[in-house]
C-alpha cells in the first residue's frame, strides 16, 4: 500500500477517514494510516471515504467504489508478488 | 478478462476501421499494462499512450536548473521520482550524493513551514492545488506544472487521433465542464482507472467516434463533478497564472503551463542569472521525447532494457514505475504497441 501511497503523481487512492481535527485528518488506506489534509473539502466527517493525492483529499467517493479499488489492488499485489516469485525460480 | 463490455467493443468495432486512442494519463497507461488491456481489444482499435507522466515531460533545461540551485547551496524539495531523473550532468539524487540539501517529499505540508527551500513543483492539475496552498503560505516555488489540454491539443495537429481518454483525476479538479471549451476537436470520454472502467470509457468513445460525435461524456461522475473541486481551483486561481511552458519532445506549447502571480515567490525570475548559464543537451540515443508523444513505442529505442533499465534510467521515461510509458513496459515485459 505505501507504494501506491508515495510514488503516484496523477493517481489517487480512496481511504476513510478515522479522526479529524480541523483541516487535518488521519486516513486509514487497507490498514496503512496517514495523515490527510483536507484543505481542498468543505466538511469532512469521521468514516467518510475521500480520495487521497498526494497527502491532500480531493473528493469525496462512496464506500463501494473505494472497496472495489481495494479489491483490485490486492488482485495486482499478488499478481506481481507470484510473478517476482516465478522469477527468482 | 471476460467481460461482455469487450463483446459490445468487438462488435462495434468490427463496423469501423483503424481506430486510434489516446490516453494522457499515466494511471490510466499503468491500468492499459498491468491488465494487458491492448492485447484483449480488437486488432483495430489501438492504444496510444501520451504525455501523462509528470516526471517524463519535465523538459531537461529544468531539471538542470534545479540540479544548478541545489549545487549552489539552495536547498530544495521535490515529490519522489522527480530526484532520480537524469539532467545533463546529473540528477537530484546524485546532486543530494555531492552533499547538497535535496529533500523528497510525500506531501507539501512537510516542507510548508520551511521558507528558505525552493519547491520544484511538477505535474499536472491533480498536483496543482498542492503548489497554490504552498504559495499561499509563502514559499518559494520552481513551477514546472503543465496544464494537460493546450498538449492535447498541440498532439492533435501532429499526429491522427480519432479520440481522447480523458484524466480521470485531472478531472477532479478541473471538473468535466472545461473540456467542451478546449477547442480539442475530438470525442473525449474521461475514465476511472478500473479496468472495467476504462473498457466502458473506449466503448463510449467508440460509438461517438463512430457516429461522428465531436463531445465530451463524463463516464467518472462518481469523482468528477461538472465544476470539479471549486476550492482547489480558487486556490490555483489566486496563486498562479497560465505561462508557456516548456514540455520534454514537445517543445514550447503556449499556455500550457503555470507560474506564481506573486514574483517573489518565483524561483525562475529569483534565480535567472544562475540559469542563463546553463546548457541542456538530452542523450541523443534516448527517444523518451518521442516516446511521450505516443509516436514509438519503448522498445523502438535502442537503449531500452539494456543500457537504460528502472535501476539506471538514462532517461525520464524509465523512472517513474508507475506513470514512465519505458518503466511501465520494462515491468510487465511487454510492448506497449502490441
Amino acid at each position: 500500500m505505501t507504494f501506491y501511497l508515495e510514488n503516484r503523481m496523477c493517481l489517487a487512492i480512496p481511504g476513510q477517514v478515522e479522526s479529524v481535527v480541523e483541516k487535518k485528518a488521519t486516513v486509514n488506506f487497507g490498514g496503512v494510516k496517514r495523515q490527510v489534509d483536507l484543505s481542498f473539502l468543505l466538511d469532512t466527517q469521521v468514516a467518510d471515504w475521500v480520495l487521497v493525492h498526494v497527502g491532500f483529499a480531493i473528493q469525496k467517493v462512496d464506500e463501494e467504489s473505494a472497496r472495489e479499488t481495494y479489491r483490485l489492488l490486492a488482485d495486482s499485489r499478488q499478481e506481481e508478488l507470484e510473478a517476482e516469485l516465478r522469477q527468482s525460480l | 478478462m471476460k467481460s461482455p463490455l469487450l463483446k459490445d467493443i468487438e462488435k462495434i468495432a468490427a463496423e469501423m476501421g483503424e481506430v486510434r486512442l489516446m490516453e494522457v494519463c499515466g494511471g490510466h497507461t499503468n491500468t492499459v499494462m498491468r491488465y494487458g488491456l491492448r492485447e484483449v481489444l480488437p486488432k483495430n482499435i489501438r492504444l496510444i499512450s501520451g504525455p501523462g507522466c509528470p516526471v517524463c515531460v519535465t523538459s531537461q533545461r529544468d531539471i538542470d536548473s534545479m540540479v544548478e540551485l541545489a549545487l549552489s547551496g539552495v536547498k530544495v524539495a521535490t515529490y519522489g521520482d522527480m530526484i532520480n531523473v537524469p539532467g545533463t550532468k546529473m540528477s537530484l539524487v546524485d546532486a543530494q550524493n555531492l552533499g547538497a540539501d535535496v529533500r523528497m517529499v510525500y506531501s507539501i505540508d512537510q516542507i510548508i513551514d520551511e521558507k528558505d527551500r525552493i519547491f520544484f513543483a511538477v505535474g499536472f492539475e491533480t498536483t496543482t492545488p498542492m503548489t497554490a496552498k504552498l504559495l499561499a503560505a509563502g514559499i518559494t516555488v520552481f513551477c514546472a506544472h503543465k496544464v494537460m489540454p493546450p498538449a492535447m491539443r498541440a498532439l492533435t495537429r501532429e499526429m491522427r487521433l480519432d479520440g481522447f481518454i480523458d484524466p480521470g483525476h485531472v478531472s477532479a479538479i478541473i471538473g468535466s465542464d472545461i473540456w467542451g471549451t478546449m477547442d480539442i476537436p475530438l470525442p473525449q470520454v474521461i475514465s476511472g482507472f478500473k479496468p472495467d472502467q476504462l473498457l466502458h470509457a473506449i466503448l463510449i468513445l467508440l460509438r461517438l467516434i463512430k457516429n461522428k460525435e465531436v463531445e465530451v461524456v463524463n463516464d467518472y461522475p462518481e469523482v468528477v463533478f461538472p465544476g470539479g473541486n471549486p476550492i482547489a481551483r480558487q486556490m490555483i486561481k489566486e496563486t498562479l497564472k497560465p505561462v508557456d511552458a516548456e514540455w520534454r519532445g514537445m517543445g514550447t506549447i503556449p499556455l500550457s503551463g503555470l507560474a506564481p502571480i506573486d514574483e517573489r515567490l518565483d524561483a525562475r525570475l529569483i534565480y535567472a542569472d544562475l540559469f542563463r548559464s546553463i546548457v541542456s543537451v538530452e542523450n541523443p540515443k534516448c527517444r523518451c521525447g518521442e516516446i511521450v508523444r505516443g509516436l514509438v513505442e519503448p522498445r523502438q529505442c535502442p537503449l531500452f532494457g539494456t543500457v537504460c533499465t528502472p535501476e539506471h534510467p538514462q532517461g525520464a521515461c524509465m523512472v517513474s514505475e508507475s506513470e514512465g510509458a519505458c518503466a511501465i513496459a520494462y515491468k510487465y515485459g511487454k510492448s506497449l504497441a502490441e
